[in-house]
């Protein structure tokens, strides 16, 4: 076996895991929250490519500056879609819980169809194909970018919920709906603004990865789905496991070109995602939340 | 009651009359109302009946697309024999995601993505199957006889995808009047109390998903037949489960006529705006209507439209 690349892909893995584990911590803060699972997480993460995208042809930023403003045109749409529906449905049953924002992606996916049209896109961003090398693997810049900045937002983030006080509202309603409305907490509130910041990763997420792939209208669902990988694999509802198990899939997945084609690595994440639902549920990291 | 039998009497024999005044396009619409509320019925019967939620519903009806269409264009046997393989086939995978997913406790969002993770991976492998046909699908062979499933005429699609649907009804009626169907209500309404009861939840469940899939699968043979073409991202694609799980949905799940008032409803709407909106450049905007017609529904109308239809024919009756 030839180690220098079996290394590459390990690196390669790693550095694309760190926006998998983003992507998971937004999907997990969702799910941690409000109880419910974000199926339009994927669509999200393809509208924030085409911001990005459209700032990058319309005024020619980078897109690791309308990184900011990505996520926060997605924070702004998660807290409206919080506010105006899935307020009102936290109390539904399962199966009307999960079509809304089923139907939620479906409606973000075919917008975004009709604005941009089905073909991919993939703009020549200014570090696209710069590399350097460290030892005998070359490094990808836009990915070692992606990677850091991803690490950030996700340290950012943990840090918010730990020490600010909107934080500690978020964990408060999080750990009990009703003990923190007795306390005084304005809990449709804090459900907007969590369910805002889950969306502003995605936000984020979209704009770092567009350097890295081209983006279609139609990738959302492969998007939803890693994310469900990753979080079942960390644990639903757990930050940190999200984290990790971005981390771990990503290396999965680029390992696993080594055996099947590299369309069918999806293949090896859904086995995963199975395999572990069933013998672990509450994931690889421990207890539950 | 006699009032209502006498109104099925009269929705079928206008049903059955109705094609002398419909051109070929209004016959195809007609054909898509009738597949896709017989394929909400399928769903129906596991999700509306049991409230296991199914997002991955398109791998049963692909298995019976291919299955048959594999069948009969290698060894040439008739769609008619081949959807019970592809029925079969898929049952039988019904049942290993349904013991996976009830024996492990996998229960609401997990069971749902377990029923996403098993459609996808199978989507995926059947694209890297060249016998299959890969990504670029299969073109299947015209040859229009009753014993292929194939026909000129819309007309006899129109009269097939009927059967269908009406079979399905009655099949899914008897089912809810059985001590089956009474048992999967309870599991449904409160899985512990129904087991306290001494009602084996495991074994209606099984039961349930098993018929599901087995019916989505004949859904997927004459999908296959009168489009004369599949792939693995029409037939067995995430956009399939999500379409299908919409019409009875909006009709009202758990019923054994919201699937088809579902599909009256909503089929006309998708075929006719989708043809009017691709002409205009707007292809999606049609998914968009839906989308929010969805959201709207679980908001306003959790219990679907058939609920009203149903207030306001008993006021009807009793006038």
């Amino acid at each position: 076996m030839n180690y220098a690349l079996i290394l590459q892909l390990t690196v390669q893995g790693i550095l694309l895991g760190g926006i998998y584990g983003l992507i998971a911590v937004g999907l997990s803060l969702i799910f941690g929250v409000m109880g419910v699972v974000n199926f339009a997480h994927g669509p999200m993460i393809v509208l924030g490519m085409y911001i990005t995208y459209g700032i990058f042809v319309l005024a020619g930023l980078d897109p690791y500056v309308s990184c900011v403003i990505a996520s926060g045109a997605l924070f702004l749409l998660g807290y409206l879609i919080q506010a105006s529906i899935v307020n009102r449905i936290l109390d539904f049953p399962e199966a009307m819980q999960v079509l809304p924002l089923v139907a939620t992606g479906l409606i973000i996916e075919n917008s975004v169809l009709m604005a941009f049209g089905p073909d991919p896109r993939s703009p020549r961003t200014a570090l696209a194909l710069a590399s350097f090398n460290v030892g005998p693997i070359s490094v990808d810049v836009s990915r070692f970018i992606a990677f850091l900045l991803a690490l950030v937002m996700t340290g950012a983030i943990f840090i918010f919920l730990k020490k600010s006080d909107v934080g500690k509202r978020i964990r408060a309603a999080a750990d009990s709906r009703v003990g923190a409305a007795l306390v005084g907490i304005r809990v449709n509130k804090v459900n907007n603004f969590s369910f805002g910041l889950g969306a502003a990763t995605t936000g984020a997420a979209g704009a770092l990865l567009l350097p890295l792939m081209a983006t279609s209208p139609h990738l959302g669902h492969d998007f939803t789905l890693t994310a469900f990988v990753v979080v079942i694999l960390g644990g639903l509802g757990n930050l940190p496991g999200a984290l990790a198990g971005g981390l771990i899939l990503g290396v999965a997945e680029s390992l696993a070109t080594l055996f099947v084609p590299a369309t069918m690595k999806q293949v090896v994440s859904f086995a995963l995602l199975v395999g572990i639902m069933l013998v672990r549920p509450q994931g690889l990291f421990g207890g539950r939340r | 009651m006699r009032k209502t039998s006498l109104l099925f009497a009269i929705a079928m024999a206008i049903l059955m009359v109705l094609p002398a005044f419909l051109d070929k396009y209004l016959l195809g619409i007609f054909f898509m109302i009738f597949f896709y509320a017989y394929l909400g019925q399928a769903w129906n019967v596991l999700t509306g009946y049991t409230g296991h939620i199914s997002l991955g519903h398109s791998l049963y009806v692909g298995m019976g697309a291919y299955v048959s269409t594999f069948l009969a264009m290698k060894y040439g046997l008739s769609p008619w024999i081949g959807m019970w393989a592809g029925g079969i086939i898929a049952a039988i995978t019904g049942l290993v995601i349904g013991f996976l997913g009830f024996r492990f406790g996998l229960r609401g969002v997990y069971f749902v993505i377990l029923t996403i993770a098993f459609a996808e991976i199978t989507r995926l492998v059947v694209c890297h199957v060249p016998a299959l046909g890969g990504f670029a699908g299969i073109f299947l062979d015209f040859k229009p006889s009753f014993w292929n499933l194939q026909f000129r005429s819309n007309e006899s699609y129109y009269y097939v995808g009927l059967g269908f649907m009406v079979a399905s009804a009655l099949v899914v009626r008897a089912l809810e009047k059985s001590r089956i169907g009474k048992f999967m209500i309870a599991v449904r309404e409160d899985e512990t109390a129904a087991e306290a009861l001494g009602v084996n939840a495991f074994k209606y469940s099984m039961i349930a998903i098993a018929l599901s899939a087995f019916m989505s699968a004949l859904a997927g043979t004459l999908y296959a037949n009168y489009i004369f073409y599949i792939s693995p991202n029409t037939v067995m694609g995430m956009g399939l489960s999500i379409e299908l799980i919409l019409r009875p949905i909006v009709g009202g799940m758990g019923t054994v006529l919201g699937p088809i008032v579902g599909s009256f409803l909503l089929t006309p709407l998708s075929e006719i705006s989708r043809a009017y909106f691709a002409r205009g450049g707007l292809e999606g905007l049609h998914l968009i209507l839906y989308g929010v017609l969805a959201i709207l529904v679980v908001l306003f109308m959790r219990e679907g439209i058939l609920v009203y239809l149903e207030r306001f024919w008993r006021r009807f009756v009793r006038e």
